[in-house]
């Protein structure tokens, strides 16, 4: 699986020379795609995994695998515990008070639950996007080219053609480019959103940790950030929670179904939607609670 | 079954209640303008150019604020220094860093006890701390341990005596609480969604607080300081048990000299039984009012400016 | 890959004393705190150690007269009862009034009203004390003695008035502040049962926010307690127990000003005589504002 492909000279024509920028290539619709074909190495093993808020257990005994760049989708309904799992992926829930866990998480080989584990290192290759899209009170380019500044040092040009690269990726270059040194809080919500997917992958993670990303937007606009995951896809390993059933279906190569703490049933997206073999996933994905 | 109250006496209640909160808002009103309008009428007359230029005098006619002004000045750009840097970072280091444990519940209480405590106690701290030092190094000034010349910019002993530094310390300790709280509350209504975006980057606590926090917070701390500036400029009580009302004829010239301040000059004025130093007492508060002014209107500026919004 | 890495052994390294520089300024406050009780008690141990002063006599004798005639007496209750009767003026006026000015400003004001109202009161906040004391003196004073003339040029009700003023704005700002977190929808309840404005604002909103009424109360009891600058100027200096409002008092606060303007040798007993009062004067505050602090804690609702 080629991810990195030299970009037209089309599109470098306006930037400096410099070394290669590189985009991802479009991917083929995963419909299309048999996934037994596809390169299936493990980039997140979890095994016997659970966690607490104090004395309350959120999430028990979980065994899962997740394959790198491949879309992983978390549905459940609300409460059951996806969105903590997703956050100790990359140890958000270090600060919450009480917040522990116990067993095995791993993202390629690494123990994540280590208390050794410089969060920091981790952060770097696991990025995050938020329920709602939070770009912090700067201008654009200043958001996208935050992270990469807080892990290394950038000459002017190298930090242009950064920010440019990220915003290529997370299609929202060509609405932007123009006002790079506007707030980011002048752009609509969805713009906002893939501004923050921007964010995420200037500092080069090797995961997208995504939490309800399109729960705050409009359905054009969700559109959009569907197709971009569906790119994206193709570069990295991608987690995303979700509530909406259509949009696992629609994005996801596997889905994991959570119910109050537990992993009920993961596999296949096809296989799950199609032919659950838990009765209570079946309920769920056929709308009949949740 | 049990009786209606009737309708109009209700709406009369309804009624009163109403007037009653007239007449109480306009109270508010009046006193403030009965204020203003009184000391303009007492302080206009002496009001000049040369007030302002003119040092201290005992003939009502020549004297003037430019000690008790300068002096002002000198102690409150001491206290801003100080207590900016150390309000902010206590109120960070709460906000931000601190588990929530014994330990930082005590500094919380401590600190809401400290905005409580009368501004003359201060004093009596600021004079056994900084002017005398606890008498470590005598009860004298004559056996002060001094640094450079007396005449010098860098001029510097121990213990300080009733210098502008003890002066602008002993003020710091009245508003330290006073910044330290307008922080906090600045602190907590950053969302905390910006704080887990740079964080998820791979941010550490202080880059999130440094490059994240503290500037969304900015208009709301710097708000807050001012407040407590123009609380610091109008203090008289601890200035006043450090030193006494010092007469100085002169401006200060280095961290150890005498000085006076507006409002104990006001005081003095006040204080005397001639009706014309009223005046002079009139005039000098037409100057320190306006000072608050403009202290004010600088906040306003700023919470314009900067206030842009945050989700 | 673009960009040179940063040194993750630095990074921690500046966290580390970043942290250690924070929470050392955090921990000055209590240090502050120790250091003014540390001060207060030796110095007040060392007032009782003189021979003609007693802890029998501060807490039980009714005069207090340190300074003029040839026996000195140190009973603290004249000063207290002065603090008290210029406390409870400065409360019966500022109390009832910004109660009232906060209900008028959270319920039933427009905003028009509400954009006057507010910096007026920012205003009234803002002033410096002494300039309250300047205003007791030379307004309030003459105003009461054409009123009346039992008033003499210095007594108890002008420095009350001129003290109930400054307070006015915290009573109403902090008052207003609770008023206004009592959620919506708690006022809809109770309209929608059918209650006047006046219902609503006495008989549901005010009883929600009283904890934050009270804390405020005594926020404002304490720092009429503790001014300073106003006393000296308007209620003069004579140590006694009275009611009267007419009457010249001193307080507390008074007495240490006169102490502190040089009217003592510094190491008489009269001049440590001010570290006992100061030390009184801390615990009768310190005392008010845990009050505050437990009532806030203790009755305070939870919406959200």
């Amino acid at each position: 699986m080629t991810a990195e492909t030299p970009i037209p000279s089309t599109v470098t024509s306006s930037s400096t020379a410099g070394p290669q920028v590189t985009i991802a290539p479009a991917r083929p619709s995963v419909q299309g795609q048999t996934l037994a074909a596809a390169v299936r190495e493990t980039a997140i093993k979890v095994r016997g995994f659970s966690s607490w808020y104090s004395s309350f257990q959120a999430l028990k005994s979980l065994d899962l695998e997740m394959h790198a760049k491949h879309v992983t989708a978390l549905i459940g309904p609300s409460g059951c515990g996806k969105s903590t799992f997703l956050r100790w992926i990359n140890r958000m829930n270090d600060s919450i008070t009480g917040a522990r866990a116990s067993g095995t998480l791993e993202l390629a080989g690494v123990d994540l639950l280590s208390q050794s584990l410089d969060v920091v290192d981790l952060r770097r290759r696991v990025g995050m996007v938020f329920q709602k899209p939070n770009p912090f009170p700067k201008s654009i380019y200043d958001n996208v080219a935050f992270g990469p500044r807080l892990h290394k040092v950038y000459t002017r040009a190298e930090l242009d053609e950064l920010v440019e690269q990220s915003l290529r990726q997370a299609s929202i270059w060509n609405e932007v480019k123009d006002r790079l040194r506007a707030s980011a809080l002048s752009l609509s919500g969805g713009q906002q959103q893939r501004l923050c997917i921007a964010r995420a992958i200037a500092v080069g993670p090797e995961v997208l940790l995504m939490d309800e990303p399109c729960s705050a937007l409009d359905p054009k606009s969700t559109l959009a950030i569907e197709e971009l995951i569906e790119t994206l896809a193709d570069r990295y390993t991608i987690v995303i929670v979700t509530h909406n059933m259509q949009q696992a279906a629609r994005v996801s190569d596997h889905t994991a179904f959570f119910f109050e703490g537990h992993l009920i049933e993961s596999g296949a997206t096809e296989e799950m939607f199609t032919r659950p073999k838990n009765k209570q996933t079946e309920d769920y994905v056929t709308g009949r609670f949740g | 079954m049990s009786t209606h109250r009737s309708i109009a006496s209700r709406l009369w209640h309804d009624r009163t209640f109403l007037w009653a909160c007239l007449i109480a808002a306009n109270i508010a009103m009046l006193v403030l303008a009965v204020l203003i309008i009184s000391i303009f009428w007492q302080g206009f007359g002496t009001l000049s150019w040369s007030f302002i230029t003119h040092f201290a005098s005992r003939k009502p006619a020549e004297a003037g604020i430019r000690a008790p002004l300068m002096g002002s000045i000198w102690v409150c750009s001491i206290c801003a220094l100080t207590a900016l840097p150390l309000g902010i970072a206590t109120a960070v280091f709460l906000e931000e860093f601190a588990k929530k444990s014994r330990f930082t519940r005590i500094i919380q209480t401590n600190i809401m006890n400290l905005a409580g405590v009368p501004s003359i106690v201060y004093g009596i701290l600021g004079l056994t701390a900084f002017a005398r030092m606890f008498g470590a190094f005598g009860t004298n000034l004559d056996t002060a341990i001094t640094f450079g010349n007396q005449e010098s910019l860098f001029y510097f002993r121990l213990p300080f005596g009733s210098s502008v530094l003890a002066g602008g310390l002993t003020l710091m300790l009245v508003i330290l609480p006073v910044i330290i709280i307008a922080t906090q509350e600045s602190l907590r209504s950053v969302p905390s969604s910006l704080r887990a975006g740079a964080m998820a980057l791979g941010a550490t606590r202080w880059q999130t607080v440094w490059c994240i926090t503290l500037p969304a917070a900015i208009p709301g701390i710097m708000t807050g300081a001012i407040l407590a500036m123009s609380r610091a400029i109008g203090e008289s009580a601890p200035i006043l048990v450090l030193g006494g009302l010092l007469l100085v004829f002169n401006t200060p010239e280095n961290l150890m000299s005498d000085f006076a301040i507006l409002p104990l000059q006001i005081y003095h004025w006040a204080g005397k039984p001639q009706q014309v130093f009223h005046y002079l007492a009139g005039s000098a508060i037409i100057i320190q009012l306006v000072v608050l002014l403009i202290f004010n209107g600088i906040a306003v500026l700023i919470r314009q400016k900067l206030q842009k919004p945050l989700q | 890959m673009l960009g040179r890495q940063k040194s993750v052994a630095a990074r921690t390294l500046r966290e580390r004393l970043i942290v250690a520089m924070l929470a050392l300024a955090a921990t000055f406050s209590i240090f502050v705190t120790g250091t003014i009780i540390v001060i207060l008690t030796k110095e007040t141990l060392g007032f009782f150690a003189f021979p003609d002063v007693t802890l029998g006599e501060f807490f039980g004798s009714f005069e207090w007269n340190p300074l003029l005639g040839s026996e000195k007496h140190f009973g603290i209750w004249p000063l207290v009862s002065g603090t008290l009767l210029v406390m409870a003026i400065a409360a019966s006026f500022a109390l009832p009034i910004g109660l009232i000015t906060a209900v008028y400003l959270s319920e039933y004001a427009s905003p028009r009203v509400r954009s006057v109202l507010k910096p007026a009161l920012e205003i009234l906040a803002g002033i410096p004390t002494v300039v309250y004391g300047f205003f007791a003196l030379t307004v309030i004073t003459p105003m009461l003695q054409k009123l009346t003339p039992a008033f003499g040029s210095y007594n108890a009700m002008s420095a009350g008035l001129a003290t109930g003023i400054m307070v006015l704005p915290i009573v109403c700002s902090m008052s207003e502040d609770s008023l206004r977190a009592v959620p919506r929808s708690l006022r809809d309840g109770a309209f929608a049962l059918g209650g006047t404005r006046f219902d609503v604002s006495v008989k549901v909103v005010i009883p929600a926010a009283l904890s934050g009424i009270v804390a405020a109360f005594l926020l404002a009891i304490s720092r009429a307690v503790g001014e300073t600058m106003i006393v000296p100027l308007a209620a003069g200096g004579i140590a006694q127990i009275t009611a009267n409002p007419a009457a010249e008092v001193q307080t507390m606060t008074a007495y240490l000003v006169q102490i502190f303007l040089g009217d003592a040798p510094a190491t008489g007993v009269e001049y440590k005589s001010s570290y006992a009062v100061a030390a009184m004067l801390f615990v009768m505050t310190f005392a008010l504002t845990m009050v505050g602090q437990w009532t806030l804690r203790r009755f305070r609702e939870e919406y959200d």
